[in-house]
């Protein structure tokens, strides 16, 4: 673990900037248990100021410090994607390796419920549902929500990396000792999966904050959550950028670029890592 | 032929008809297991808007509410008049600008958000792939290499937060393009040359958010698949036989390298609908984003409804379509 830290530091430059750019988001995340302010209160400091020493990223017009707003909202928006993340993966994983290994009717069924997920656009269904739960939803119930849609292109890929593992020498001595199939998934077969599983986390991380990120600029969510998505919302209700405050939308601007790159970029350079060959170009054997 | 029918056409057709049905029956129950009824919702916003309504009123406009969210009789009655009133193309009248049909507010959003979309979508198709090609050929090439940076850097950014930035840049730093709108207010709608102008003018700054971003995407993609296929044999063959630089690159390169691109558009494509809400949001667009905000912001239950059905519907023809035009693109699929 801390030997692949140090070696795609030394090696990638890639990996530097997405670590840095991580560490920063978390470390403001982190920072919400100091927090001064209540992000639910209203009115704690002079409204519409901009950017100064005292209040790093400005001040909305809701006499809120945007600075201290926007760590609450990278915490919760990412809370939400993690959250959105687990429940899909753990979906992913079931489907993928119950179809890729059952084989037969199983795995026809529930390719075809897949199929039909995958083309299904899930954005104006869950416009559908947040906008009849308004008031009631919650960043944990949209989370569950969201991971309950958000499975079907990773199952896919799941299911077809268990396809190829079933040829393999190891699964039919598997069978042939008399192991059972549930046996077999989770032993043999799981730790096979689970790059493919790490890749589609991020993946699934990014849809969900941008899903978020949506539903809250229509209003649906819960708007007195600060999220990045929330934070969009209440510059455009107040109309920001026409009376000059600039400051309230550049914070989540610059907040989600760092986000998103760090977690792109930590994925494809992961991702590469992962990879042998690429490895040995890198470090040179 | 025979195969080709029954292994690819029938299969994908059927999966059109089992994506519309279990969406539809997915918008059918959700309201069923929602905690706010809407009917009781409306009764309340008519009332809490200070009108004096007698308690016989109020019960009438229940009745009338619940009939035309087809809430009446059991479950199974209302489940077949939902079907019956959608193929008959009628999605109900709009609550907020009643009594304006649902289908009239989409109809003038849609080509809005189409246009705007298609031409973006394809601009940074087009552009992607051929710099992506010439960037999988040319690797040692400085230009594309500075390319290749900007789009790593560009790629994960959502295009929402490029049309803020580009907004925040170019209409209220630098203005340049106009605010919001796809036309100044009060203009008259017509098909003249200064009309069309206007309009473009207008979507260019939304336009630019989707294919800033877009461009990044396919130029990764394309320049991954062009670098595999320069070392496949028949690359180094004709480079050998001493073909023009420029033959190689695009007959042999990119054209081999276009197949799964093709796919990613038809992908693409086919989620216009959902598209781009809070671009259009953002730049205050007049399609099917802003129309959504409309309805959620005026508690518009008929429109946000149809809405929802109209995109399930329209995702899935327009997924059923590339389908079946497809193999025309790819010869696998034509000779299976």
């Amino acid at each position: 673990m801390f030997t692949t830290l140090r070696d795609l530091l030394k090696y990638d430059g890639r990996f530097r900037i997405a670590f840095i750019f991580l560490l920063a988001v978390l470390c403001l995340a982190l920072l919400t248990l100091v927090s001064p302010y209540d992000p639910s209160r209203t009115y704690l400091v002079p409204p519409d100021m901009p950017p100064s020493l005292e209040y790093p990223f400005g001040t909305n017009s809701r006499g809120q410090d945007i600075f201290w707003w926007m760590a609450f909202a990278v915490r919760n928006s990412l809370l939400l994607g993690l959250l959105t993340a687990a429940v899909s993966r753990v979906i992913a994983v079931l489907v993928g390796l119950t179809a890729g290994y059952r084989g037969g009717m199983a795995d026809r069924l529930l390719m075809s419920i897949n199929d039909s997920f995958v083309v299904m656009p899930v954005l104006p269904i869950l416009i559908l549902l947040s906008f009849l739960m308004r008031g009631q939803l919650n960043l944990v119930m949209l989370g569950v929500l969201m991971g309950v849609f958000g499975w079907p292109w990773d199952a896919r890929l799941i299911r077809a990396q268990v396809l190829s593992l079933k040829e393999r020498p190891f699964t039919q001595t598997a069978v042939y000792s008399g192991t059972n199939a549930f046996w077999i998934t989770i032993h043999e077969h799981l730790p096979f999966v689970l790059p493919v599983v790490f890749a589609t986390t991020i993946n699934n991380l990014i849809w969900a904050i941008g899903m978020e990120v949506t539903l809250s600029v229509l209003g649906l969510s819960d708007v007195t959550l600060p999220t990045i998505g929330t934070t969009i919302f209440w510059a455009n209700q107040h109309q920001a950028l026409v009376f000059g405050a600039w400051w309230w939308l550049a914070a989540p601007v610059l907040v989600a670029i760092i986000l998103f790159l760090g977690l792109y970029l930590f994925f494809s350079s992961v991702n590469e890592y992962i990879d042998p060959r690429t490895r040995l170009r890198l470090i040179g054997g | 032929m025979r195969k080709f029918i029954l292994g690819y056409l029938l299969p994908r057709i059927g999966q059109y008809f089992m994506v519309i049905f279990l969406g539809v029956t997915l918008t059918f129950i959700i309201p069923r297991f929602s905690p706010n009824d809407p009917v009781e919702r409306q009764v309340s916003q008519i009332m809490m808007s200070g009108s004096q309504v007698s308690p016989e009123a109020i019960e009438h406009l229940r009745e009338a509410l619940t009939e035309m969210y087809g809430l009446s009789g059991s479950p199974w009655q209302q489940y077949w008049a939902f079907w019956g009133r959608l193929l008959r193309g009628d999605l109900g009248p709009s609550l907020s600008t009643f009594p304006t049909p649902v289908t009239k507010l989409i109809a003038d959003a849609m080509p809005w958000t189409l246009g705007l979309l298609l031409t973006a979508v394809l601009i940074s198709w087009l552009l992607g792939n051929l710099l992506g090609g010439l960037a999988g050929y040319y690797t040692e090439s400085r230009i594309m290499r500075a390319i290749d940076v900007l789009s790593q850097a560009v790629r994960p950014i959502p295009y929402y937060i490029m049309a803020l930035v580009l907004l925040a840049v170019f209409a209220y730093y630098i203005p340049l393009f106009p605010f919001s709108g796809a036309y100044p207010p009060g203009t008259h709608v017509e098909w003249s040359l200064s009309f069309i102008l206007t309009v473009v003018r207008h979507s260019i700054l939304p336009a630019l958010s989707l294919i800033l971003v877009g461009i990044g995407g396919w130029f990764i993609g394309m320049r991954a698949l062009a670098s595999n296929i320069v070392s496949e044999d028949y690359v180094v063959y004709v480079e050998n036989a001493g073909l023009p630089e420029r033959t190689i690159v695009f007959n042999y390169v990119i054209r081999n390298a276009l197949l799964p691109q093709i796919t990613g558009l038809a992908l693409q494509l086919g989620l216009i609908f959902n598209g781009a809400l809070i671009m259009e949001v953002v730049f205050g667009y007049p399609g099917m984003g802003t129309l959504t905000l409309q309805a959620v912001m005026a508690n518009d239950y008929t429109l946000i409804m149809g809405i929802t059905i109209f995109s399930i519907i329209g995702v899935a023809t327009s997924v059923l379509i590339l389908d079946l035009i497809y193999p025309l693109f790819d010869p696998r699929v034509r000779h299976q």
